[in-house]
């Protein structure tokens, strides 16, 4: 058994709890074992000094792509695992469209071998809603839930049949399970390869109306009245979701909904010259959409910031824009991001916390997201005021595809710590074993 | 300047410096011949095109460079290279500049980044065809002396033309205003915020303009619900002979080339007095000389 760890005089934010101030940790087993104002003296315990920084719970990403399998030179459940604890992420939840996609057992149970080899984060995978993620018949929602998967999706591609759509919610209230969609109606985007709006039009590329979202959010805000169950919402990018998505909830609707980091930081003029890495589904939207997603985080229409980390090879984005795959990485920049929002003074710290922690665990029924004594010791402490230059080629995924290359973010995660372990700690990996 | 990818950005004395230059060539003023002798000029048209190739190739000539026409029939394209692959193999073999035609909006930026010489956009997609609004700004600048104060309506197909693009960019900098006319499923949005003024009425405009610019109308976008039919496009849209008649006296009438005849502009009216059509095309090779000279330099 691996000796109890102390972790002293850091600002313990812990929004489930209500703790927000300096206090010790102590961390036995794998679980926290006691959270103290008063220092603590525990003589066989490991000391980390942690004055002057913020002692979170770890956090929780809702919505990564592992590619694994199918697509490991892009990246592999260990290379992912790797990205996540770097950005400060201790659970992960794998979308389903690997090659193959994960509608079976089979896949799911090889995804959580490959995350149990990792060692390095906790990889929840999810399902898919229909099987090929062909979105024309139905996966075996009871051998996925019961193989682990913590929800089902069709991630990357809506159900485009609504008649599917509505039986897979009303199936999905047999296992409480979220249904997790990725909104487009593809007879708006058609051919659209970003936002439709001015730039698009400067730049001659074929838009993509915001409608092309918010009419499916609102067909699903339909079919959840009539079939109960859990609708949760993937990267909301647009003003119309959000009022349709808080008007549901204040009817008491179960919706939940997730936003990305670069749909609350960019806009659509990020496309500027024809940049790749700006380029993704749902598409950067217009400045007034990333302010009303930014009002959404702050009155928790949206529950959590997911990163929908996608990673790509130079294959897929050094290309004409119109011919690059959709999708940027995220993890190793989240934390920065969200902390620019908290400096720009759109979220106090709590809330940016809560979307990173409680917020996800809540949404999806995780372990984790908070520190209570008896909760899993997933822990990231970090550094709020280290200011670093985004370095895609230091990135610890193996893609690099990301719009945030070069800029300048504040905070930085110091150690990151999985079941009492420590596999993360100051820009290294630590041994998994 | 090191590229010419679009007009947009491009500030009124870079352009008036450039058809400055080009109204030198057309009066015959001094020997060019020898300022790209010995280089070579690459033509790299990914999508077909007779009339604004040849011009460029004969540009090249009267800069006594070498052309290398590279087109797509035949090419490794076929056989699933990449577009930088395509260029940097064509960019081995030393031109001085690349000149590109590609259906990608975009493509010759994405060039530009990665190959050490000249890029020259000669049509992108929907984006830019920037040659085709300097040489437009230079006939009409030939016709009236200066732009200021001048209205040119542009009507058509606005959403899908890389010309009226660059014409809006390149006129409204000129100071002219432009006026984009056509359906509202052919109006992209945010085109005021680009300068233009908006209109889907076409006879409401023409009183006012001092030129009309006819687009061509890709006849395959009918398929795409855009339009009801060509049919009735025509008759909203198109510059017939009675329509004609609600235009000022001495207003002039323009058209990219080539043109749909009874579409966008009946025969008569492109035939007729105030067209100058085939003044475009002849200037042509006079701006694209210019065009040819700056980047090289």
């Amino acid at each position: 058994m691996s000796p109890p760890v102390l972790i002293r005089r850091g600002r313990v934010i812990d929004p489930r709890n209500g703790v927000d101030g300096v206090r010790d940790v102590l961390v036995r087993d794998g679980v926290v074992a006691e959270v103290s104002e008063a220092p603590l003296q525990v003589p066989d315990a490991q000391v980390v000094e942690a004055a002057g920084r913020w002692v979170l719970p770890g956090f929780i990403d809702l919505h990564v792509h592992l590619r694994e399998p199918g697509e490991e030179g892009k990246e592999t459940i260990l290379s992912g695992s790797m990205a996540a604890v770097a950005g400060g992420f201790t659970s992960v939840v794998a979308m389903p469209n690997t090659k193959p996609a994960n509608d079976s057992v089979l896949v799911t149970e090889y995804v959580l071998a490959r995350a149990r080899e990792a060692r390095l984060c906790h990889v929840y995978p999810a399902g898919s809603i229909t099987k090929g993620l062909k979105g024309e018949e139905l996966s075996e929602m009871g051998a996925l839930v019961s193989a682990g998967c913590v929800c089902i999706t069709d991630d990357g591609r809506p159900v485009m049949n609504a008649g599917i759509m509505r039986r897979a919610l009303q199936y999905s209230t047999l296992f409480e399970l979220p249904v997790m969609v990725h909104e487009e109606d593809l007879t708006l985007s058609g051919k659209g390869v970003m936002n439709e709006g001015r730039t698009s039009t400067r730049l001659g590329l074929v838009g993509i109306p915001p409608s092309a979202e918010v009419s499916m959010v609102a067909r699903d805000l339909v079919l959840l009245e009539e079939t109960g169950g859990h609708l949760h919402v993937a990267h909301v990018s647009c003003e119309g979701s959000v009022r349709l998505i808080r008007e549901a909830r204040r009817r008491g609707l179960k919706v939940t909904a997730e936003v990305t980091p670069h749909h609350f930081v960019l806009d659509d003029e990020a496309v500027g010259g024809y940049d790749t890495h700006a380029r993704m589904n749902p598409p950067l939207r217009s400045r007034r959409d990333v302010e009303a997603v930014r009002e959404a985080m702050v009155d928790g229409t949206l529950d959590a910031i997911a990163t929908d980390h996608a990673p790509h090879g130079v294959l897929e984005k050094q290309v004409e824009f119109e011919r690059a795959w959709n999708g940027v990485v995220g993890l190793e920049t989240a934390l920065g991001l969200t902390l620019g929002l908290v400096r720009e003074g759109v979220l106090s710290v709590q809330r940016a916390v809560t979307l990173l922690t409680d917020g996800p665990a809540r949404t999806f029924g995780l372990p984790g997201g908070h520190l209570a004594p008896g909760a899993p010791a997933d822990i990231t402490v970090v550094e709020p005021e280290v200011e670093w230059t985004v370095d895609s080629a230091r990135f610890f995924s193996r893609s690099r595809n990301t719009p945030f290359h070069g800029r300048r973010l504040t905070g930085r995660v110091a150690q990151t710590w999985v079941g009492g372990r420590l596999v993360f700690e100051n820009g290294q990996i630590k041994e998994s074993r | 300047m090191r590229h010419l990818l679009g007009i947009e950005g491009l500030r009124r004395a870079d352009i008036e410096a450039l058809l400055d230059r080009a109204e030198a060539h057309l009066r015959g003023g001094p020997d060019a011949s020898h300022v790209l002798r010995g280089k070579v000029v690459a033509n790299l048209f990914f999508e077909d095109s007779t009339r604004t190739r040849t011009s460029f190739e004969m540009a090249a000539h009267a800069l006594g460079a070498e052309v290398l026409n590279w087109t797509m029939a035949g090419s490794s394209v076929s056989k699933g290279e990449t577009l930088l692959d395509t260029v940097r193999n064509i960019e081995a073999t030393g031109p001085v500049a690349l000149v590109i035609r590609h259906r990608a909006a975009g493509a010759p930026h994405l060039v530009a980044r990665n190959v050490g010489c000249a890029v020259i956009n000669a049509g992108d997609g929907t984006h830019e065809h920037p040659s085709q609004g300097l040489l437009d700004a230079f006939t009409l600048r030939r016709r009236w002396g200066n732009l200021d104060g001048r209205t040119v309506v542009i009507v058509g197909d606005i959403l899908h033309s890389r010309v009226a693009r660059s014409n809006l960019h390149c006129l409204t900098a000129l100071g002219a205003k432009v006026v984009l006319c056509g359906p509202p499923t052919l109006l992209p949005p945010g085109l005021e915020s680009l300068g233009a003024e908006v209109s889907t009425r076409l006879d409401e405009v023409l009183p006012r303009a001092d030129a009309v610019m006819c687009l061509r109308l890709q006849l395959e976008r009918q398929g795409e619900n855009f339009f009801p039919s060509v049919r009735e496009f025509a008759r909203l849209y198109g510059l017939n002979a009675a329509r004609a008649e609600r235009l000022k006296p001495e207003a002039l009438v323009m058209h990219p080339g080539p043109i749909n005849r009874g579409v966008e502009l009946a025969p008569a009216v492109a035939d007729g007095s105030r067209s100058v059509i085939l003044e475009q095309v002849a200037h042509g090779v006079a701006v694209r000389r210019a065009i040819l000279e700056e980047v090289c330099r």
